[in-house]
């Protein structure tokens, strides 16, 4: 399988402000929250950072979707690097995350029509992917609602279909069942393998280890910003459970402060 | 026009068009500026003044010919009245009934001649009843005294200043109106271009990032440059409505409030090259001021903290427009409109008051012009920090 996704020592540090440094009670001015992650995903997988809040998941997504710049190190797009060609890289991916919001005065419809002509998707297509996607994710009937007016389930469903109205090769989803019902997050969770059989890539970062068990192919475990282990799934686990596994490799790299 | 600036464009004037609220908040003051001047100056001329063709009913008690003559000409009609009807005549003044009431000393004319200052004797004394609560009254009183102080200077002047038929006053109409146009217009208009914008852009900007939809918009592939150039051209369309609508309501109901004080006023004087010269300034103008505005709200992480960013420059903009107040017309220095937003306010007054520099305006809106992009540039790098964008 082609490798779709290649990073390359990514690097993000962040200043601490005099706020931070008082209420984390550290003396320290700057933190590396990403520091040399280098890993890969090939078409048709799924691959799954898992990691602690705080261990540089979220600031690794926004890198490779270009929201910010890394220090040093690379990622390759299907070949577009993040820090040359960001503009390449982001017609080629969707990213989402539940950070990521929709003007809520506007209507699924129009949401769907102005992404696509950002992403430069001609009428005909999209129409097609806007039938095909709505009725999908049951939109259809509230197409002309207003998003201030819809669940957070619904809203939540109406960004992930925004995201990818240029049907992206690769999909980036930051904590995709964060804040859903289980009824949306099944739709959500079924979508994404049904994305993967049809030959995407989709990275996905989370903590649930039940989310990674049920969708992942390969699994990168981030703590404190490195990638510790990176692996295809049933290598990780090696016939433990992922929680149990899990947490043997943070007690192996942080010690026994679990 | 690049598609992604116009997408941009499209979606805010959607969201300011979808939300009537918003419309109203906007364009409502020009409509509101034009009844509310016109009322006050309405109800100011119903206070202060009387119709034009009424003739205040005066009595005059021991009339002497000197100035029965006197208000003749003035187009005064006043009836005699008898000494012993005094406190019946001042009763109907104390009613409304009678506007004026005038007792003269007897043999006035006589007294007067005779009268000398250098005798320290007191004056032949005239006395004048009205009532301060009737309009009517109070302009008859101002009109008779008025009449009765001239004749007064009249015995005494040795010499007289514009006595003549002549018009002494060399300012035409138009130059007039223009001096008070120019004096008002452009701290008016500053403050409602400046309004227009505070009321779109720190929404636009600063909003976007509140409620995290802005981060949405630039994981697609639309240019920084596109999203900050899209913003600040949808949002000059917004604030020119906004300031079209104050600047008109404001003009059309100057006469109106002004109450005619200024001879026949209206804003006819102006020509359509005036106009167009002033629509660049407007231009221009709004778009520096929308672009400072989006660069303040971009640096805020709310709505409410990019107003008070905003605050010094609302004075400063305010400061400005009055410098404009002053001064008896537009500066005839060229190097005074290289200063953004000055250059504005200056152009203004020398549009309204016929003063204007050749080459101002065209230099004014290359400075602003100029301004401009170098503050789009500053905005989309600013969309391109993760500092700026996450708060971090």
């Amino acid at each position: 399988m082609k490798e779709i996704l290649q990073v390359q020592g990514l690097t993000k540090t962040f200043r601490l402000s005099a706020r931070q440094q008082r209420l984390e009670r550290t003396g320290e001015k700057v933190r590396r929250a990403v520091d040399n992650l280098r890993f890969s995903a090939c078409e048709g997988e799924i691959f799954g950072l898992l990691g602690p809040n705080g261990a540089g998941k979220t600031t690794t997504l926004r890198m490779l979707s270009t929201l910010i710049r890394p220090d040093s190190g690379d990622a390759l797009v299907d070949g577009a690097s993040v820090v040359r060609q960001p503009e390449q890289v982001r017609s080629r991916i969707g990213f989402l995350t539940s950070e990521l919001k929709l003007e809520e005065c506007f209507t699924p419809d129009y949401l769907f029509d102005f992404f696509s002509d950002l992403h430069g998707v001609d009428r005909e297509r999209r129409e097609k992917r806007k039938e095909e996607l709505f009725v999908r994710f049951g939109i259809d009937r509230y197409a002309q609602v207003k998003a201030a007016s819809l669940s957070t389930g619904m809203k939540q469903k109406v960004s992930l279909v925004v995201s990818i109205v240029h049907d992206p090769d690769i999909i980036i989803f930051d904590e995709p069942t964060n804040g859903l019902d289980v009824l949306t997050a099944k739709v959500v969770t079924d979508f994404l393998q049904q994305l993967r059989d049809q030959g995407k890539t989709i990275i996905v970062s989370t903590h649930i280890f039940s989310l990674i068990e049920k969708l992942c192919d390969r699994v990168g475990v981030i703590i404190n910003g490195r990638m510790v282990l990176c692996d295809a799934l049933d290598r990780v686990t090696a016939g433990e459970s992922l929680e149990d596994r899990f947490f043997e490799i943070y007690r192996e790299t942080v010690g026994d402060g679990v | 026009m690049k598609s992604g600036i116009l997408t941009i464009m499209k979606k805010e004037l959607a969201r300011f068009f979808g939300d009537k609220r918003t419309v109203a908040g906007v364009l409502l003051p020009g409509v509101m500026i034009y009844v509310l001047y016109s009322f006050m100056g309405t109800a100011m001329g119903s206070v202060f003044g009387v119709e034009e063709d009424y003739v205040p009913s005066i009595q005059a008690v021991r009339l002497p010919q000197s100035i029965a003559a006197l208000a003749d000409s003035a187009g005064m009609a006043l009836t005699e009245g008898e000494e012993a009807g005094l406190p019946a005549a001042m009763d109907q003044v104390a009613g409304q009934e009678l506007d004026l009431l005038v007792v003269f000393p007897e043999d006035f004319d006589q007294a007067v001649a005779d009268y000398s200052v250098a005798s320290g004797e007191p004056a032949p004394h005239v006395e004048v009843y009205y009532s301060s609560v009737s309009t009517a009254s109070q302009s008859a009183y101002m009109a008779f005294t008025g009449l009765l102080d001239s004749y007064e200077s009249l015995l005494a002047n040795k010499f007289d200043v514009n006595a003549g038929e002549g018009v002494y006053d060399l300012a035409t109409a138009e130059e007039s109106t223009g001096a008070l146009f120019a004096m008002l217009m452009p701290m008016l208009l500053m403050m409602f271009l400046y309004s227009g914008c505070s009321a779109v852009a720190p929404e636009s900007i600063a909003g976007e990032k509140e409620r995290g939809t802005i981060a949405t918009m630039l994981v697609t592939p639309i240019r920084r440059s596109d999203i900050a150039v899209g913003k600040i051209l949808a949002l000059a369309v917004i604030t020119v409505l906004s300031g079209a609508s104050s600047a008109l309501g404001t003009i059309l109901s100057l006469p109106n409030l002004m109450g005619g004080a200024a001879g026949e006023m209206n804003a006819n004087i102006y020509g359509v090259r005036d106009y167009l010269l002033l629509a660049a300034v407007i231009l221009s103008t709004v778009l520096l001021l929308v672009t400072l505005v989006a660069l303040l709200s971009a640096f805020a992480k709310t709505v409410k903290e990019a107003q008070t960013y905003a605050v010094p420059l609302m004075i400063l903009v305010m400061v400005l427009g009055i410098t404009g107040m002053f001064g008896g017309g537009a500066s005839q220095n060229l190097a005074v409109y290289a200063i953004p937003l000055y250059n504005s306010v200056q152009c203004i007054v020398g549009i309204f008051s016929f003063s204007l520099l050749g080459q101002a305006v065209a230099l004014t809106a290359a400075i602003n012009g100029a301004a401009t992009l170098l503050g789009v540039f500053v905005l989309t790098r600013m969309f391109n920090s993760e500092g700026i964008i996450f708060g971090k």
